[in-house]
């Protein structure tokens, strides 16, 4: 992990598809007046027969993204992830995972990263609309080198999926790209809580974990990039020795992470579970940082609220 | 035309605050938000039936802000009429505040929250049949951008309008011909924009979208046709007001520096002196 060296992971996913069409002429992007937050002005200057251009258009790039997967190319259409989960989730459910068209969808400056420009622009309930629909993977890489680790996986996986990447930089997690669909990975261990985070707001439960340290309170940090499909086992394996689990995702509370990771230990091993996200409300005005500080989605908020439910649910310890 | 004069100088104003309120905020759409203020101090000032201290009159006029992203025009032309303290344009996008960085119905003279494109003209058809049925004499404006026309629901609400015969509903396109990513015409060829809306059964009017005078006038002479729909192609340039702004896809949703603003002003307080010494 390191603090001071920040990137965007729309970036790194950028540089993906760059290294990757170099050699596979399958790649082809779609975009829709998206190509700046998206980061891939390059790659329509170096591969501008491989790039499509649709206007402000996202249903008609999804449905040409389908047009071109079942045609033998492998799209990835980029886009604001509040318009891809949105106004597009027809073209996704029906001509992409109904159908089975081998497209990728990457939903950039998701969450609330678009902070004051308010929920017109915020994607808090992409996880939710995309984890109800069947045949799509759902990947929330949480830094910029797993998010070029993710894209690299997924081009060579033949089927749906849609990945959810912020807006700004954010510190690196890991040191080197590596992703595997279906893994959590345990990013620190601790008898006392497992925490299972997705997407950007991992790292600021990477440092909430240090400050709980403080209190003397020991976290299992779990990163779980694949929300669907999901590592069972690392959960369940991880509730067995912690018997208690908070989840936190940039997200709404409902459909989320949270409640993928309720279903699963509800059926195999029931704990007390704390889902922390964005309550059920449009949420206040503010920047990215400040909304989830105000939501205590930020590493104080994520302590005092791990600090709070351990002392719920404290007997027998 | 004395009401011009004063109109000329409000637009220049209110360019002034668009820029205090994105520089301030450190966010904001600057092009878009600049493009369309003369169209806004037309219609909020010249033509539209409105009371800034009864924003729910029944019988208002409606306005549909469906290019939201134009917010900081719409926000200072809403408070410099009344319906809400211009003071609170400092809180704009700050934490906490209800003017966020698109349009809601927090904010007294809101009628719908914006901010995605392509809605707003069929929330405008559904009001214009609303007035229809109650037998109202309240029209409906809907302002649009024209890289807003690239989603397909535009014209599925165009043609909607035209079989309904909305003559009270009045679209207006902001054709300053440029979206995020540069021409509309490179992005995704709009033209023959007069053609499509004339074939899908609109009256369609083009106007110089700077000239306050003709904005008037042109909307006070609606409707020219009864039984359709009417489109205004307001021709604009992105950016207008500031040299260094004007016609620069860069300041789709650039903020200006330090030294930005104030040249920026400099250049709008100059306009300003320009149209005192005319009058
Ligand atoms: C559905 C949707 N897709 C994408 C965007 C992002 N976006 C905001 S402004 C804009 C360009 C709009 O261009 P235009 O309509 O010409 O507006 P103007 O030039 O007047 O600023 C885009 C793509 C959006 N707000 N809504
Ligand atoms: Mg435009």
């Amino acid at each position: 992990m390191n603090e001071k060296s920040k990137m965007a992971s729309r970036h790194m996913v950028a540089q993906a598809l760059m290294d990757l069409a170099g050699e596979d002429e399958a790649i082809v992007v779609v975009t829709s007046d998206a190509r700046g937050s998206a980061a891939i002005t390059k790659f329509f200057d170096t591969f501008p027969e491989r790039a499509i251009e649709v206007g402000i258009a996202e249903q008609s790039a999804v449905g040409i993204a389908a047009g071109l997967a079942l045609c033998g190319k492998k799209p990835f259409v980029l886009g604001p992830a509040c318009f891809y989960s949105a106004r597009a989730f027809e073209q996704v459910k029906n001509d992409v995972a109904y159908t089975g068209a081998n497209v990728k969808i990457i939903g950039v400056s998701g969450g609330v990263s678009y902070g004051p420009l308010g929920s017109t622009h915020h994607a808090l309930h992409d996880v939710a609309a995309f984890r109800a629909i069947p045949n799509i993977d759902v990947i929330l890489p949480s830094d910029a080198n797993q998010a070029y680790a993710v894209v690299k996986h997924l081009v060579n996986r033949e089927r749906p999926a849609y990945v959810r990447i912020g807006r700004n930089p954010i510190p690196f997690v890991y040191d080197e790209p590596f992703f595997e669909i279906a893994k959590g990975y345990v990013l620190r261990s601790g008898a006392d809580v497992t925490i299972i985070a997705c997407g950007e707001v991992v790292w600021h439960a990477l440092k909430a974990c240090e400050i709980l340290s403080k209190e003397g309170i020991e976290a299992t940090l779990i990163d779980m990039p694949s929300i669907k499909p999901i590592d069972e086992e690392t959960i369940i394996k991880s509730a067995r020795n912690a018997g208690r689990v908070v989840t936190i995702e940039e997200h709404s509370v409902h459909g989320g992470l949270g409640e993928a990771v309720s279903a699963i230990l509800g059926k195999n091993f029931p704990v007390p579970i704390e889902i922390l996200g964005i309550p059920d409300e449009f949420p206040v005005t503010g920047k990215q940082e400040e909304v989830l500080s105000h939501y205590d989605l930020d590493a104080v908020g994520i302590a005092k609220r791990v600090q709070k439910f351990l002392r719920r649910f404290s007997h027998g310890r | 035309m004395e009401q011009t004069k004063i109109l000329k100088k409000k637009a220049v104003q209110i360019r002034k605050m668009v820029l205090e309120m994105i520089y301030r905020a450190k966010s904001g759409h600057t092009g878009g938000s600049l493009s369309c203020v003369e169209i806004l101090v037309s219609l909020f000032y010249g033509v539209m039936r409105i009371d800034p201290k009864d924003p729910k009159l029944p019988d208002r006029d409606r306005f549909v802000m469906s290019k939201g992203h134009s917010v900081e025009s719409y926000y200072a032309v809403l408070a410099d009429l009344g319906f809400f303290p211009v003071s609170d344009l400092e809180s704009y996008c700050q934490f906490g505040s209800y003017l966020t960085g698109h349009p809601t119905t927090k904010v007294p003279g809101v009628e719908v929250n914006t901010g995605a494109l392509g809605h707003g003209l069929a929330i405008g058809v559904g009001m214009a049949i609303a007035s229809k049925i109650d037998s109202a004499c309240y029209k409906v404006y809907v302002l649009m951008g024209d890289g807003e026309l690239d989603e397909g629901s535009v014209w599925e609400a165009a043609q909607i309008a035209a079989h309904y015969g909305l003559d009270n509903l009045i679209g207006i396109v902001d054709r300053n011909r440029l979206q995020i990513s540069g021409d509309t015409e490179q992005v995704l060829r709009l033209e023959n924009l007069e053609q499509k809306w004339t074939a899908f059964g609109w009256h369609v009017i083009h106007v110089d979208g700077h000239d306050i005078e003709q904005l008037i006038n042109t909307f006070k002479g609606l409707p020219v046709e009864r039984g359709k729909p009417h489109l205004i192609i307001a021709h604009t340039i992105k950016g207008k007001g500031v040299s260094f702004i004007e016609n620069n896809k860069d300041w789709h949703h650039k903020v200006p520096n330090d030294e930005e603003l104030r040249m920026a002003m400099m250049e709008l307080d100059e306009k300003l002196k320009e149209l005192d010494a005319d009058e």
